[in-house]
């Protein structure tokens, strides 16, 4: 495949190896281990949100109820019937895949900012129900009794584990990202991005396309969330189906640069880096969600295309690099 | 058209840089030394979110107790070791997605010695899995779900009186007021901490022959409870027991009183004790709540001797005029909550006499002390280790002094009681 | 049962007018300039505090105070949109989202830094009137005669002064009005100012019946989302009756399900109205 041959490619990739492995050399392990897991968390999330927001067009701010319900499903797998890891995390992807066909089906029909109100309400929608959902814990949610992790060779462990996961996850994202960016489907993605009639006049299969999309979108999240919440020991409804943290993703795509593979990487990283900053240095400490805030703005006003967006447009070379 | 090498070079340099400049620069180890020895106390405080209130009194009491502690010169060990504290803390924004992050670089990077819960069940069942994972001992005060000690933790430990026995006082409180009732209805916010202590005392008011009218919850956005309360009228309840946290909590109690609501006794979660809830004016009269303590509470060396129990710390009346000299505004139970985890740190370490966190976790298992507090004493059973067993929640009620104005009074328990219960609520 | 379904109905409603004013505000801001305005709650915390400041502090009548808090949010929302929204309007979609939500994220920053998060009540009562098995407290009647009142007063304003059918231009055909000599860049100030207008005075009403924090406004904005959706954009009385929709059902449901249930049954009907009549209830008219 011609693909693998292209620079960009593998410069995401070495990104994200980079990342993944800055916690094995670094002094403090366990640290950079929960530092290198928000980044990499964040770069998943945004990455698979990408597939939709950046390549078809479609903004979804309820990104975050595949997490929260793949994490539920897997978490309650874990904790509750004792099966292993990846058994939880599998089941977690196959939920988060029926559930983006079915509702992908019926909300994809709708435009812009319907879209997105709809993606609003399914979120807000879960959330209200599984706080009423007794199997999976009610308003308590649900917590992971201590001698699991015996199970992996003790916490320390269970959270390397964990976090090996996750990057191995990241790294599959990236490159599905890749692939689908280079591929004919993403083409007809991307056509739809830019006038869904005209797409479908010239062949593409909108809504089948569209669905795929989510499909695909959904997967990586809920696989995340699973890891997540195992790594935490705890899962209740107020955790798992933040809106905050969907538009988080949507800030990271744009930051970095939509409908590209490096830009939700360097998004992700970027902001996550600045919170992490903002929260425990004493200057900001106060006002860091003031400071985020104007950032946003400034970048939203003037540099729109995110920063691999205006690499590329500001340096025609990098293009071939700067996928 | 640019050579390829010429691009990927610099890229694959650029890669090399930004893993590089990722890295963070070591932690200087601390400074051990072997007469004056400095414990750091890690925790996180939200001083942005919705806890923000609640969380920054405990912060007070536990800076409060920090400073006299280092002030009196430390804590002064059989070796000739002298321990002062310094505390090292951030921001978790009310919010658990980053509470597991900053308290392993309190664990690991800022190297705390011990660990304080953040405010809230939800942030310290969180953190007291880092705790647990980097064997770090932590008191977990403002939080009060059981839960967190079902896990089979057995670093954590815990200050507050757990959920489970935070309505049962109010059930025994009603026997005794008006033994004729029968009919108590149970409204709660729709969240892990109310559910669970709504529960429980569900559980214990039928144990004890009651009627449960209605046991129902409402979301925790709810901002009308208008619909909800003409339900609970239609089932004629003669006790009305529940709530969740103060705005809801508050909101309700305004409602309840706009819409003259018959039922003669009227408890509420965690919005009564706190000074604010006077605000409502005619809406808070009358109403009961429970309390991890109370300024008025009686607790002393004097009572500690009758009881059979060893004293330690400061007297009630000291504590307060100290927090009201250092933060100027009356100290809430949350306050006296950060206060108290860290004496009892202090206990712990004076009966280990050592600084090492083994030798403090014995102390803390084989610990029943009475505070300016409360008694605290811990459950050391695998089951449950590190619930609080030792403290039990104290019950007031808003009632008119000599001048017309609103004041708190102590209704239960009796040995400490300030005043006659006010009923049937006006 | 009636009794409780009538005394509840009557309280839903009432807090509905009041919903539908909040709504009001995001309906003429979307409906005008497709922009969804992510600060309308907390733009709506600031009329509460502006309420409370006014009562608590300098003793003033709510109903005077909420005339200059209205005026306020006018300014306020004058200065956001010249700020943050006129270089991104022509944009794409996203763009303006995440503008606003900035916007949202800053004014809940600074007021979080000077506010905190402590609950604040405004302790002012008109007393209650009972009929029957409804006791209706006259500060609720008194919002939602204020919501009628002012739901009346844009109307007339977009139908019968020449600024209103200025906006009701620029909302038709930005270029075309553009042509016909109106200044459509404050045309479209001025509309995001009276949308913001509208939150505070939502705010301000709500203040007098509820306690409330700094971040209080964001649970009215997700109904505000919802009875857009119902009453149809850009379109007052949609809204207006959207609220009212939504208030009458939060009222009944709690008689047949777990008030619990409330939130879920909310959500999925929003999705539903979005699914299968996206333009509203009312169509929605500029």
């Amino acid at each position: 495949m011609k693909q693998w041959r292209r620079p960009g490619l593998w410069l995401s990739l070495a990104l994200t190896v980079a990342v993944s492995l800055w916690p094995v050399f670094a002094s403090n392990k366990a640290y950079a281990r929960e530092v290198a897991f928000t980044i990499l968390k964040a770069t998943a999330l945004a990455s698979s949100l990408n597939i939709l927001l950046g390549y078809t067009g479609y903004v979804s701010f309820g990104h975050i109820v595949f997490f929260g319900l793949g994490g539920y499903v897997g978490f309650y797998l874990i904790s509750v019937h004792s099966l292993p890891i990846y058994v939880g995390v599998l089941a977690a992807a196959a939920s988060a895949a029926l559930l983006a066909f079915l509702l992908g089906k019926a909300i994809l029909r709708l435009r812009g900012a319907y879209f997105a109100l709809a993606t609003i309400g399914v979120n807000e929608a879960a959330r209200a129900f599984i706080k009423n959902f007794d199997p999976f814990g009610g308003p308590t949610g649900m917590t992971l009794n201590f001698s699991v992790y015996r199970h992996y060779g003790g916490p320390n462990q269970a959270l390397w584990i964990a976090y090996a996961a996750v990057a191995g996850l990241t790294l599959l994202v990236v490159l599905t990202s890749f692939l689908v960016k280079t591929s004919r489907f993403g083409l007809g993605l991307m056509a739809i991005r830019e006038n869904e009639d005209a797409a479908e006049v010239m062949g593409v299969v909108a809504p089948s396309a569209k669905t795929w999309a989510y499909v695909i979108s959904a997967v990586f999240p809920a696989m995340i969330g699973v890891l997540f919440f195992f790594k935490n020991g705890n899962i209740e409804p107020g955790d798992a189906f933040v809106l905050h943290q969907s538009i988080e993703s949507i800030v990271m795509v744009m930051l970095g640069g939509q409908g590209t593979v490096l830009g939700p990487l360097l998004g992700a990283a970027a902001y996550q880096r600045l919170r992490g900053f903002l929260l425990v240095s004493p200057l900001f400490k106060n006002i860091q969600l003031t400071v985020s805030g104007v950032l946003l703005l400034v970048i939203i006003l003037f540099v729109p295309a995110g920063l691999v967006g205006w690499l590329r447009g500001r340096f025609p070379p990098l293009r071939r690099v700067l996928e | 058209m640019l050579p390829k090498k010429w691009v990927l070079v610099p890229a694959l340099f650029l890669a090399a840089v930004l893993a590089v400049t990722a890295c963070q620069p070591p932690a200087a180890p601390p400074a051990t030394e072997s007469v004056a020895k400095i414990l750091t106390v890690g925790y996180t405080t939200s001083q942005t979110g919705s806890y923000n209130v609640s969380s920054t009194r405990q912060v007070n009491g536990l800076n409060l107790w920090m400073k006299e502690v280092n002030d009196a010169g430390g804590i002064k060990l059989s070796d000739g070791t002298v321990i002062t504290f310094t505390g090292e803390s951030y921001d978790d924004e009310s919010n658990k997605d980053r509470v597991q992050e900053l308290y392993t670089r309190l664990a690991t990077e800022d190297n705390a010695d011990v660990l304080i819960s953040p405010y809230s069940s939800g942030l310290t069942a969180a953190a007291a899995v880092i705790a647990e994972q980097y064997g770090k001992v932590m008191i977990t005060t403002g939080a009060a779900s059981d839960a967190t000690y079902k896990e089979g933790y057995t670093q954590v430990f815990q200050a507050y009186t757990p959920a489970s026995r935070y309505l049962t006082g109010a059930v025994d409180l009603l026997a005794h007021v008006d033994p004729s009732v029968k009919r108590i209805a149970f409204v709660y916010e729709n969240d892990k901490f109310s559910t669970d202590v709504v529960t429980a005392a569900k559980d214990y008011a039928e144990s004890l022959g009651y009627e449960v009218v209605l046991f129902e919850g409402y979301d925790s956005a709810t901002t009308d409870f208008g619909p909800f309360i003409n339900k609970i009228e239609a089932t004629s309840p003669e006790a009305l027991m529940g709530g969740g946290h103060f705005q809801d909590g508050s909101t309700f109690a305004r409602q309840i009183h706009e819409k003259g609501v018959t039922a003669g006794f009227f408890a509420l979660l965690v919005a009564p004790p706190e000074p604010d809830f006077a605000d409502l004016g005619g809406a808070a009269l009358g109403v009961i709540g429970p309390s991890q303590w109370e300024p008025l509470a009686a607790f002393t060396p004097e009572s500690a001797k009758e009881a059979g129990l060893e004293w330690f710390g400061r007297t009630g009346e000291e504590f307060v005029a100290a927090y009201v000299a250092a933060y100027d505004e009356e100290p809430s139970y949350h306050s006296i909550g950060g206060y108290v985890a860290g004496v009892i740190l202090q206990k712990a370490i004076i009966d280990a006499d050592s600084t090492d966190p083994a030798a403090i976790r014995k102390a803390m298992d084989a610990l029943d002390v009475l505070t300016c507090y409360g008694r605290v004493k811990f459950d050391t059973s695998a089951e449950a280790h590190g619930l609080q067993i030792g403290h039990d929640m104290v019950y007031i009620q808003w009632q008119e002094d000599d001048a017309g104005s609103l004041a708190k009074q102590v209704v239960w328990p009796l040995e400490g009681a300030t005043a006659e219960t006010l009923y049937p609520k006006p | 049962m009636l009794d409780f379904i009538v005394a509840s109905l009557a309280d839903g409603l009432l807090l509905g007018f009041v919903y539908g004013i909040a709504a009001m505000g995001l309906s003429l801001i979307w409906g005008v300039m497709d922009v969804i305005n992510l600060s309308h709650g907390s733009i709506m915390a600031l009329g509460m505090f502006g309420i409370y400041f006014a009562f608590n502090d300098w003793g003033l009548h709510p109903y005077l105070t909420l005339v200059l808090v209205a005026g306020a949010g006018l300014l306020l929302g004058i200065l956001i949109y010249s700020a943050a929204v006129h270089r991104v309007i022509d944009a794409p979609h996203l763009s303006t989202l995440l503008a606003t939500f900035s916007v949202d994220m800053i004014l809940i920053g600074i007021g979080t830094a000077l506010l905190s998060t402590s609950p604040r009540n405004v302790d002012f009562t008109l007393g209650s009137i009972s009929l029957g098995p409804i006791t209706l407290p006259w500060v609720r009647l008194a919002a939602a005669l204020a919501a009628i009142l002012v739901a009346a007063l844009l109307h007339l304003f977009l139908y019968r002064t020449r600024s209103g059918k200025s906006i009701r231009a620029v909302a038709n055909n930005r270029a075309a009005a553009e042509l016909m000599g109106i200044p459509s860049s404050r045309v479209l100030a001025l509309s995001f100012g009276l949308g913001t207008m509208l939150a505070t005075i939502a705010g301000a009403l709500i203040s007098t019946f509820f306690p409330f924090t700094v971040l209080a406004g964001g649970a009215y904005q997700l109904r505000s989302f919802v009875i857009c959706v119902l009453g149809g954009l850009g379109n007052p009385l949609g809204a207006l009756i959207g609220g009212l929709i939504l208030g009458g059902l939060e009222g009944i449901i709690p008689a047949f399900m777990e008030t619990s249930w409330v939130p879920v049954v909310e959500f999925i009907l929003f999705v539903a109205m979005l699914l299968v009549r996206p333009a509203g209830l009312l169509r929605s008219k500029t």
